[in-house]
């Protein structure tokens, strides 16, 4: 899974120390880019990239400023992390310093928060219901 | 709102700020009564309430945060028995033991791995990169793509 972040040094600590994920691969790209993964212990195999977005042949200088605008701005909801116990994980990530747009909510699928990364994505939390058949 | 859907909301703070204390203090003797202290609870309330939100008790806790650590200081090339002593543990036998239970192998082997891995970053750092095209396609000659040898 690829994550586009305006600073990889700020997403590192952010993933890391906040998040509570661990580094897979922190690798040198060339001078200004590192290939730098990271992911939970219980999910083995699973790794999100943590991709800086700046004037490559990716993207051209006008694309890489927009969307690094459109980022800031709280554009993207790019994934779900799930938990067994919602409030404990929220009063965790909160005393962390996590900036939280939505705290814990009944929703009909489950409990769910929303809360942004250093860069400006956002992220669902999310205690879902059991599925019953 | 908030205090309305979750009305044990001075319940869970305690709990999490005793997880917090273990994630901080993971490498020192603490005891258990030091942890339910974190939390204002007696010892065994404590035990049973932590275990009801994280699902193990808070010495199993203990275990793996060091245990999780350990991982990471032996990634970083520290030596077996620095990081035994390191993340809190006093006998190397018991930490070797849990270790492999935990991680699948025993933390010298997990050592030598992560070397190797290292050793690959510093060297050829375009071959952990899946699917890496340029790499595959031998592209890395153009400056984007230049690896930091040394």
């Amino acid at each position: 899974m690829n994550i586009y972040v305006l600073d990889q040094d700020s997403a590192l600590d952010f993933y890391i120390n906040k998040l509570g994920l661990k580094v897979i691969i922190d690798a040198p790209m060339n001078k200004e880019v590192r290939w730098l993964t990271v992911g939970t212990t219980e999910q083995p195999g699973f790794e999100i990239n943590l991709t800086p977005v700046h004037e490559s042949i990716l993207h051209s200088k006008d694309t890489a400023e927009a969307l690094r605008d459109l980022i800031k701005k709280g554009t993207f909801g790019v994934g779900i992390f799930t938990c067994t116990d919602i409030m404990a994980t929220y009063e965790e990530l909160k005393a962390k310093g996590v900036e939280f747009i939505k705290p814990p909510t009944k929703e009909f699928y489950g409990t769910e928060a929303l809360f942004k990364d250093d860069s400006g994505n956002w992220f669902s939390l999310a205690q879902l219901t059991p599925v019953t058949v | 709102m908030e205090q309305q859907a979750y009305p044990k909301l001075y319940f869970y703070r305690r709990i999490v700020q005793a997880k917090l204390f273990i994630d901080q203090h993971f490498a020192e003797n603490i005891e258990l009564y030091n942890i339910a202290d974190e939390a204002y609870y007696s010892k065994f309330h404590f035990s049973r309430k932590f275990k009801d939100v994280y699902l193990q008790t808070p010495h199993q806790y203990l275990i793996s945060v060091r245990l999780e650590n350990a991982t990471k200081l032996l990634a970083s090339g520290m030596s077996v028995a620095a990081v035994c002593q390191a993340v809190g543990f006093e006998e190397l036998s018991s930490f070797s033991r849990l270790f492999k239970r935990k991680v699948g192998i025993n933390p010298s082997a997990y050592l030598q791995r992560h070397k190797y891995i290292q050793k690959q970053i510093t060297e050829a750092p375009l071959t952990l990169v899946p699917h890496c095209f340029a790499y595959q396609y031998g592209w890395t000659e153009k400056e984007q793509f230049q690896t930091n040898k040394i």
